[in-house]
This record gives C-alpha cells, structure tokens and sequence, in this order.
C-alpha cells in the first residue's frame, strides 16, 4: 500500500524518521549527491590519474570524460523510467526495446539482404532513420501503456512481455546477425565529440533539462505524483490518470529508442542479444538511488541523472584501479544492498536506536 | 504494488473456485493443443514418442526447479531475480572443487545447496527486517552471484569425476526403449514434495494467505515474518538444487549458465497461471507452464528451419494472451 490517502502535494524532504528520535529532514538529492562525492574522494585519495584530463585532438579525455560518456545509455533510461516508477509502475522493457530500435537503426543503414527491413530503402538518410527507429520505440512505448493504462495489467508483468518477446523481434529484424555499418553522421551520436565532450552526453543534458522543464516546469510532475501516491484520489481530483500513465510509458519507451542508438552508434553494430543487457535493472537502480520511492508517488529526475553517474562512478572506479572487471558485480551488489538500507526508515531507525543504547 | 487482489468471499461459494481453476484450465488447454499440433505436424522423426515427452522435462529440468521455488514466492506477493545468477554460480562452484580441488561431489553440493539456502534466507531477512523492495534485494544477489561465478572462473569447467559420469548417463528404463534421467526425476521429485507443502501443510498455507493479504495474514496471527524468510530460503535452496541439475545435465559447469533464466522462469510461471499479485497459483501450474515451454522450443527444433527467436517471440505472446486471460477472469479489482 502506497502511503497517504490526503496528501498528494510532492514531500521534498527525505523518507525517513519524520519527527520522531531525530528529527533532521534533508533534501531528498542529499544522498544522491553524498554518495558521488565520497566516489570521487576515494578516488582523489587513492586512485591516481583518476582526474587528469587530457587534450588531444580538440577531444577532452579522461576517467571523469569517460564517465559522462559510458553513463549517458542508463542516464537517459533513468529518466523515462523515473517517471514511470513515480506512477506506481516499473518498465522491464527498456533493455528490450533499446536493442530492437538499435537493430532498427542498423538494418535500415547496413540493409542486410535477410533483413525483413531489406525492402525499405532510406538512402542512408539519418532522420528517416532516426525516425523510423524511434517511431519503432514508440511503438513499443504504447503497447506497455495500453497494457498497463488500458488494461490495467500490472506494470511488472505487463513490461515482462516486451522484455521476453522484444529481444526475439529484434533478432527477427536482423535475422540473428550482428549487422555493422558505416554512416559518418549516425556514428557521430554515440562517437563524436561536441566542444570537447562526448556526443552522448550533450545528448543526455539536453534530454535532462528537456524532462525538468516538461515535468517540473508544468503540472505534470504534480500529477504523476498525484497518481502514483494515491490513484483514486487523483482520480477523484479529476486527473486523466490513464492518459498520464501511457504517456510515462511512451517517453519511457521512447527514450530507451535514443538509448539504443546511441549504443548501437557507439558500437557501430546491432549486438541484439547484448545491447541493453540488464540495463533495465541499472536504470532502475539509478532511480532508487536518486531517492525516487520504488512504490511510487515520490520522484526527483536529478536525483536519478545523480544516480546514473554514481553507478558509472563505481563501474569506471573499478577498473580504474585494475580490479578483476568480474567484481565489479560484486561490489555492484554490496552497494545496492548498503543504499537500500540507508535509504529504508527501519534500518535507520534501528541504527539510532542501536547508537542511542550504546551512548546511554 | 498498491491494492491486492482478494476473492470476493460473499459471491457464492461455488463459483470461486471455478474461477481460480480457469487460469490453470486454460493453461493445460494450451498445453494440450500445442502438443497434438506438434504431434499431428511432425511425423517423421515422430513427435508423438515418449522419449521426446521425457526430454521435454529433461531438457528444462533446471529451468523448472527453479521456477518451482519462485513459484513461492510470486504466491507470496514477492520476486526473485537471483534465480538464474545462483544457478549459474553454484553449477561453476561445483565444477571448480570438484574438479580442481578434488572435493567429493557430494560435498560440493551439499556446500552449494547450503550457500544458496543461506543467500535465500539473508534476502528475506533483508525484505522483511528493513522492509526493502524484494526487487532490490534479489537483483543485489543477481549482481553478487553472477560476478562471484566469474570470479570463480570465466571459461566453463568440464566435469569428469566418476561419480558425475555416472549420475548424467544414470537413468530408469522406461518402455518404448526410453528412458528417465537423474534430472528428469529430481525435478518430479521436487515437483511432488512442493505440491504437497503448497496444499496439505500450515506453510503452505500461510504462503498463500500473505499472499493475498498481508495485513489480514498479519492480524490473523500468522507467522508472517517467518513464513517470508522461509520462502526467500527455499527459493535460493531450489535455485541452487537447479545449478547442480544443470551440472549433472551439461556435465560442465559455466558461470553464464541460467543468464536470463530469471525471465523465463517467471514467464513459466505466470502462465501457470499464478498471479504475480500473489495469493493464486501452485506448482503445478508452473510445471505446465514449463511443458509448454518445452513443447514451443522442441516443436521449434523440429521444425528445422525455424530460428530459435522465435521461442522467445512465442513466450512474449504466451504471456499477453495469459494475462489478458487472468484480467478477465479476475473480479474486478478497485483500483482507479
């Protein structure tokens, strides 16, 4: 049972003990914005070279450049996948729907003979495929909403489907080939450099801003919030929340569509049983490390974009330091398992009362 | 997520159970037809054999003891995603002393079932003490499992102890010159004792009351707390029971084993009809569903010129047509 049957303005303040032993209420990003900076101090300290930057080329280089970069793929997902959680949903089906646009994309440049997609000929015109790709997304975007909007089929399960079937169309679209391709202006979304600074990101920066100024510049993050905390009262207020939830899950869907492209660019092939893989569970991990509540109702887009680069981070940290890649999982595990409980109330409530005992 | 679904208790007695049943009804319908199709389609090698009904269990025996465990806690109103990571983890634990620190297998299972109980158990004591999301939780131990697998070794390990040799080529002659293997009968054997525990004792049923209520279970008096743990418990005990399966099956170990079983299995398991609301279902249901898994995938192979993504096509579409299924047949819930 989501929380709060009255109140369906935003809580800004952090979950937590609300008046009770401590009383203290942080800002939500607090803990977002805590964990990133004790990364990067750790690595200030011990990890040397993690900060230079280089120049070569007019191209900025770097671990720190190297993070915003590889981060952009689950930066972007997080920000769709925000929303949809702050509307009492979850979408499995990003990974999914990033290989299928992927696989989209390159079929329709490299058109491969056993590609279904061999009859459609675009010229190598990039907002055709662009278009075509992402319109693909779309697509998908709407068959999770009306699933889930129309059907009132729970999100998990409503998303599972995409996720099982998506993979399996997309290798349909490039008949179980890694088709590869060259197109300079498609290879300069997930590979160029803008100013200095990887493509990708300027990308997630301006999507990033893009969302905070559809979302928290209108009604609408109110609104999702309206429905994610309490669906009957929102409904009882008047909001559409079958409209609000398929639109979630269209820019969910939509942006897992950029997501794919700028892997598939990156890698200038459609890897469909690899692109995205688990990207789902890292995007949804960014959000609840952002402080977005996984039952919904409370969300905050920074917080996830924070999240995205604190899982970046970690992965860069690591083998920064020349660990085995392998426990990158590892220590991947630990740290979802140590911010969830510093995020959960009842663990922090037994930490106090734990240091309370003690200091009596 | 917000509001469970409970049965109507004042619509008449009679009609309830119907209505629980259909879900399952269906599924063994499905079941049914696609075997005849496959059955009546493919003559020759001939579908309709029962070595090739075996296989459909042999071949998905780990997949379905796993699912088996996740059955019980979808009934309970939670997820596990760790399933296939612990197969995986454990099958390349097994293989590693076995075959590089010359422990008996014996041990190395036993170790390897007690490691999987005890991730399962510290899940649920997680979920349950600090009230975590299960789905964090569980996707913790998918992290923790798959790189602790490829810690152990990256390259697959084959198995050639004796007593393995012969637990994988070890089976029950049946007639019509087939046969049952270990993996087939640990499956079945699972498949009983579960059915068993969901229906005829207290667990079972306390499974099945949090699951459809977890307030009314808790007021009601029921060990909550503990009937959680033990479910968590038993899930990694039967995910880790599966990497041994898959080790007898593949006589290798591989830390990649199960990537992505996870899915199929709750896939399996939703259309066995258990709703993952929770509350509904049983293992039955899921050993179906991971028959008419079986039959897509062998009616795939023998179709020959078929490519395998189309199993997965046909899962995805399995599942949209069994939950649209349950969404009629479910009394209509109160949400919004």
């Amino acid at each position: 049972m989501t929380a709060g049957t009255a109140s369906i303005l935003p809580a800004p303040e952090a979950p937590g003990p609300k008046s009770g032993a401590t009383g203290w209420k942080v800002h939500a990003i607090v803990w977002p914005v805590l964990a990133l900076m004790l990364l990067l101090l750790f690595n200030l300290l011990f990890t040397p070279g993690f900060f230079s930057i280089e120049v070569r080329g007019g191209r900025l280089f770097g671990s720190l450049i190297d993070i915003l970069n590889r981060g952009t793929p689950v930066l972007v997902l997080s920000m769709g996948m925000t929303l949809v959680i702050a509307t009492g949903g979850i979408d499995l089906s990003v990974g999914a729907v990033m290989a299928l646009a992927g696989a989209t994309a390159a079929c329709l440049i490299s058109r491969p003979e056993d590609s279904p997609l061999h009859l459609f000929d675009v010229h190598g015109s990039l907002p055709l495929v662009l278009l075509i790709s992402l319109a693909v997304a779309l697509l998908a975007g709407v068959f999770n909403g009306i699933l889930v909007a129309g059907l009132r089929v729970q999100p998990i399960v409503a998303t599972l489907i995409l996720m099982v079937a998506g993979r399996g169309a997309a290798q349909l679209i490039t008949n179980g080939q890694i088709p590869s391709f060259e197109h300079p202006g498609f290879e300069f979304i997930g590979g160029g450099f803008l100013l200095g600074l990887p493509f990708p990101f300027t990308i997630a920066v301006a999507i990033v801003l893009l969302m905070l100024l559809l979302v928290r510049g209108t009604a609408l993050g109110l609104l999702v919030e309206a429905v994610g905390n309490n669906p009957i009262a929102a409904r009882l207020t008047g909001i559409n929340a079958a409209a609000l939830k398929l639109t979630c899950y269209v820019v969910s869907a939509l942006l897992a569509g950029v997501a794919g492209l700028i892997v598939t660019s990156d890698i200038k092939a459609a890897d469909v049983s690899n692109t995205g893989q688990y990207l789902e569970l890292d995007a949804i991990l960014a959000a609840a490390i952002g402080g977005t509540a996984l039952a919904g109702g409370r969300f905050s887009l920074l917080g996830s974009a924070v999240g995205a680069l604190v899982i970046q981070t970690l992965t860069t940290t690591i083998l920064a330091r020349g660990v085995a890649p392998e426990l990158t999982l590892v220590i991947k595990a630990l740290v979802v398992i140590a911010l969830c409980l510093f995020q959960s109330a009842k663990a922090r409530e037994l930490a106090f009362r734990l240091v309370a005992r003690r200091a009596q | 997520m917000t509001l469970a679904t409970v049965p109507q208790p004042s619509l008449g007695r009679s009609l309830i159970p119907s209505r629980q049943k259909l879900p399952l009804l269906a599924t063994c319908m499905v079941l049914l037809v696609l075997y005849v199709t496959a059955c009546l389609r493919y003559r020759q090698p001939a579908f309709f054999n029962l070595q090739v009904a075996i296989n459909l269990l042999g071949d998905n025996a780990f997949l379905g003891i796993a699912a088996i465990g996740l059955t019980f806690v979808i009934i309970l109103g939670g997820i596990d995603l760790s399933v296939g990571a612990v197969i995986g983890c454990s099958s390349m634990f097994i293989a590693k002393m076995v075959e590089e620190h010359a422990w008996h297998p014996a041990a190395a299972i036993a170790v390897a079932l007690l490691s999987g109980t005890c991730l399962g158990l510290l899940h649920g004591l997680l979920i349950h003490l600090f009230a975590l999301p299960a789905f964090l939780v569980t996707l913790g131990g998918l992290f923790f499992c798959r790189g602790l697998g490829l810690l152990i070794s990256r390259e697959s390990i084959a198995i050639s102890h004796p007593i393995y040799v012969s637990l994988s080529s070890w089976s029950i002659s049946l007639p019509f010159h087939s046969s049952l293997p270990v993996v087939a009968i640990m499956f079945v054997l699972l498949l009983v004792l579960a059915t068993i525990a969901a229906a005829y004792t207290p667990l079972g049923r306390y499974v099945y009351a949090i699951g459809g209520n977890e307030q009314s279970a808790l007021l009601m008096g029921l060990p909550v707390a503990r009937t959680k743990v033990i479910v968590y418990a038993f899930s990694g005990a039967c995910a880790a029971l599966a990497g041994v399966a898959a080790t007898i099956f593949m006589s290798s170990g591989n830390a990649l084993t199960g990537a992505g079983l996870e899915l199929d299995a709750i896939a399996a398991v939703v259309v066995g009809g258990t709703l993952l609301s929770g509350g509904v279902g049983g293992p039955i249901g899921t050993f179906i569903g991971i028959l008419i898994f079986g039959v897509i995938q062998s009616a795939i192979a023998f179709e020959g010129s078929l490519s395998s993504w189309w199993a997965r096509i046909a899962v995805g579409g399995l599942l949209l047509v069994f939950i649209l299924l349950q969404k009629l047949l479910q009394p209509r819930d109160h949400q919004t």
